[in-house]
């Protein structure tokens, strides 16, 4: 019968309007931005610097080795090399990063970054409501925002940091052997060299 | 000559006179309607409701949308305007003078505007209606009949011209 | 005067009261505001409450919350609407006739406002009563194609031209088959004043009421008026003109502001005042449904009908498609137009045949079959429903 279909369709849409009132499931709006969509564990969107125990500055694991702003393709990292050293995550005396600037409005998050860091110390992160009202200073983000704890990589990709911190854990270990066998061969090197001093007098 | 009768009247010449003076094709047309619209105030002045309202319905919605629909349709790339001022307005403008002086003589001698009027008829649309399907019939028919030969002429015309284009 | 009565006739009673106080040369000037301004601020917040429901009812029909930020629900949306029309730069481009570009979104608004004037909203209660009022409400609406066309000109810009001509064609192909729909209540009404046909359908049988929707021939020219009615105010789906997602914003794609807000206003305006219509002529105006209500007031029942034939405009604009041109203009003068005059026959026939069943037999076969016939004419019209064939990929 003519007509029939727009009938059909309105009934449709009345079953829709009344069903919104009594079957909370059909509306599927989430109210942003009390409430956030939920993101898988390896979602990213922009890198963020590591840092382990409490302190930003003596915690970095970055050493300012430049690879990544080297392989970077759009070139949105600067690094600058400090002048001094400290000690890094694997225990030993490295450089660290005086400036390390990211261009979030250059970033692609190609996370190639991520890859190439010998370091584990620049991951990505899962924020992604970063809009200012500068569109250039705004968008530039410097180490001191950059930085971000250990506790806070572990709770945003469990799965990522705890491998990460058994292999560091490993690296940790391997250096304190080396520490440990230096110091003795160091210490027996002063024995024997104390000892052939004392025979010789 | 009451106030409302020489504000409506003031409009109506107000509007024509655009539609001749302007310069801009639109405008003119839209002053025109101004015209039109005053012109059917003045029908409802003088107390004929039925065709002040048809006034509007036909004139306005029909002719000026008419007119405004062959502007556009025959529109150039640059906006349509005429010529400041015709070659001949000086005879133009006497032909005018004389034409207003005769009638203006005619109607002031016949005593239109010294007598008595009746009562003013009210005339319904229903009196209308009775005069148009009962005395009037034949005329209405053959309206109606010239109306349908226009269209039907029209809509040849039109397939016409389309069946060539192809 | 019962106190039903008072309750019924309380604007009516306060205007009188009002007027007393007003010197005896003003007072005709002084009625004719008191008349005027209920309607002025009526209307417009009427047009504000409509442009929440629409948002929150379209929503609610394509499952999702409409606004729901400003205020609880979402009901103080329309003022901050207001706020940023209001607020927003009102830009005019430079080769735009600037007279025409400001003119028309006020004659568009005017002609909206004008057609108030015949409305009967309650008993006695009614700006002017005409003896033409009916043919008045038609005359004016023809003022706003030309408000169209100013605004679509005007704009100097190839869309807007584009859009104007297609609205105007649209409303100019449906003005007609809503003419011609409500020629059938003038028919069986016998008179052109809105508050005689309103006073023609306020009387029950029983306890059912005498509107003119409930006749073959009604029903049918509800239906029809209300298809034309959609067409007139450019709604879904006759929204073409002014679609988004093709023309953007049509004939008033250069307007911005103020200006815009007017031409929203003016379209809602223009639908409401023939929603007004179509319940003066068939849904009984002020009217009760039923014999047992007449206690409640009767501007309520208008305002109840006037709502409810909004909220069927909202549902229609969330169920259907949207029209194109070419069926557009098939739809108004193959169907629709035969559709009404077969509609005046039909009335013609219901007046002169005695009361009874047989003429409810008759007037119903009359109307059904044409249009069972015209249906299908007018939808397998050379294009069969045959299986598709595909040139390549067999």
């Amino acid at each position: 019968m003519l007509g029939e279909g727009i009938i059909k369709g309105m009934l449709v849409t009345a079953k829709n309007f009344f069903g919104s009132y009594v079957s909370k499931e059909r509306l599927v709006t989430l109210q942003y931005p009390e409430e956030r969509a939920p993101q898988i564990e390896a979602a990213r969107d922009f890198p963020f610097l590591v840092y382990d125990g409490e302190d930003a500055e003596k915690g970095l694991r970055c050493v300012s080795c430049h690879i990544c702003e080297k392989e970077c393709p759009p070139k949105c990292i600067l690094i600058k090399k400090s002048a001094d050293k400290k000690l890094d995550a694997a225990g030993k005396m490295q450089f660290y990063p005086a400036v390390f600037d990211i261009d979030i409005s250059v970033c692609m998050s190609c996370q190639i970054c991520v890859e190439v860091c010998p370091f584990d110390a620049i991951k990505m992160d899962v924020v992604y409501d970063l809009s200012t009202h500068d569109r250039f200073d705004g968008l530039m983000l410097h180490k001191q925002q950059l930085a971000k704890s250990n506790a806070y990589y572990r709770k945003i990709h469990p799965t990522e940091a705890t491998a990460v911190d058994a292999a560091l854990a490993v690296e940790r270990a391997k250096a304190e052997a080396k520490a440990k066998t230096a110091a003795e061969a160091a210490a027996a090197r002063v024995a024997a060299a104390a000892q052939a001093a004392g025979e010789t007098k | 000559m009451t106030i409302t009768f020489l504000i409506l009247a003031g409009l109506t010449i107000a509007g024509t006179v655009a539609a001749m003076g302007l310069r801009n094709l639109i405008h003119c047309v839209l002053a025109l309607t101004l015209g039109f619209v005053g012109l059917a105030a003045l029908y409802m002045h003088l107390g004929a409701q039925f065709a002040g309202f048809v006034q509007i319905l036909v004139y306005i919605g029909g002719v000026a949308i008419l007119a405004v629909f062959a502007i556009m349709t025959t529109q150039s790339a640059e906006p349509v305007t005429r010529p400041g001022s015709a070659p001949f307005w000086v005879a133009g403008t006497l032909v005018a003078t004389g034409v207003f002086a005769v009638l203006a003589w005619a109607i002031h001698g016949s005593g239109a505007h010294g007598r008595v009027l009746p009562a003013e008829p009210v005339v319904t649309a229903q009196q209308i209606g009775f005069a148009l399907m009962r005395g009037y019939v034949l005329p209405l028919e053959l309206m109606g009949l010239l109306l349908t030969v226009a269209l039907i002429g029209a809509v040849v015309v039109a397939i016409h011209e389309r069946g060539e284009s192809i | 005067m019962s106190h039903v009565q008072m309750l019924d006739q309380i604007f009516v009673i306060v205007k009188h009261w009002l007027l007393a106080y007003v010197p005896a040369g003003w007072q005709p000037l002084a009625s004719a505001v008191m008349s005027v301004v209920p309607v002025l601020i009526l209307f417009p917040l009427l047009f504000a409450i409509t442009t929440v429901l629409e948002r929150k009812g379209l929503a609610r029909l394509q499952n999702r919350y409409g606004p729901n930020r400003v205020g609880p629900f979402g009901i103080l949306q329309p003022i901050a609407d207001g706020v940023k029309s209001l607020t927003k730069e009102d830009i005019v481009p430079r080769s735009a006739d600037q007279m025409v570009h400001l003119l028309a979104p006020l004659l568009l608004v005017t002609a909206a406002f004008l057609g108030y004037a015949v409305i009967p909203i309650g008993r006695g209660m009614v700006i002017t009563d005409m003896n033409g009022g009916v043919l008045f409400f038609f005359a004016i609406s023809s003022l706003v194609e030309l408000a169209v066309f100013m605004a679509g000109w005007s704009s100097r810009s190839k869309y807007s031209l584009f859009g104007a001509m297609r609205a105007i064609a649209q409303m100019i192909s449906y003005e007609v088959p809503l003419v011609l729909a409500a020629v059938v209540v003038i028919m069986a009404a016998g008179t052109l004043s809105t508050v005689s046909i309103v006073n023609a359908q306020a009387s029950y049988s029983g306890i059912f009421p005498h509107w003119f929707v409930f006749t073959p021939w009604g029903f049918t020219g509800f239906a029809l008026f209300m298809v034309a009615a959609t067409a007139e105010s450019n709604r879904s789906p006759f929204d073409l003109p002014e679609g988004e997602s093709e023309i953007i914003a049509g004939y008033y794609i250069e307007y911005s502001g103020f200006k815009f807000a007017l031409f929203f206003l003016g379209e809602y305006l223009g639908m409401m005042a023939t929603s007004a219509m179509a319940i003066t002529l068939f849904l009984g105006g002020w009217a009760a449904p039923f014999s047992f209500l007449t206690w409640v007031p009767s501007y309520f029942w208008f305002f109840a009908k006037l709502l409810a034939l909004i909220c069927g405009f909202i549902w229609i604009r969330g169920t259907l498609p949207r029209l194109r041109m070419d069926q557009l203009m098939n739809f108004s003068w193959k169907f629709i137009l035969p559709m009404t005059v077969i509609n005046i026959i039909a009335a013609g026939v219901w007046r002169f045949m005695p009361m009874g069943p047989w003429r409810w037999l008759v007037c119903s076969l009359m109307i059904a079959g044409p249009f069972i016939v015209l249906g299908r004419a007018t939808s397998w019209q050379g294009k069969g429903v045959a299986v598709r064939k595909y040139r390549y990929a067999e």
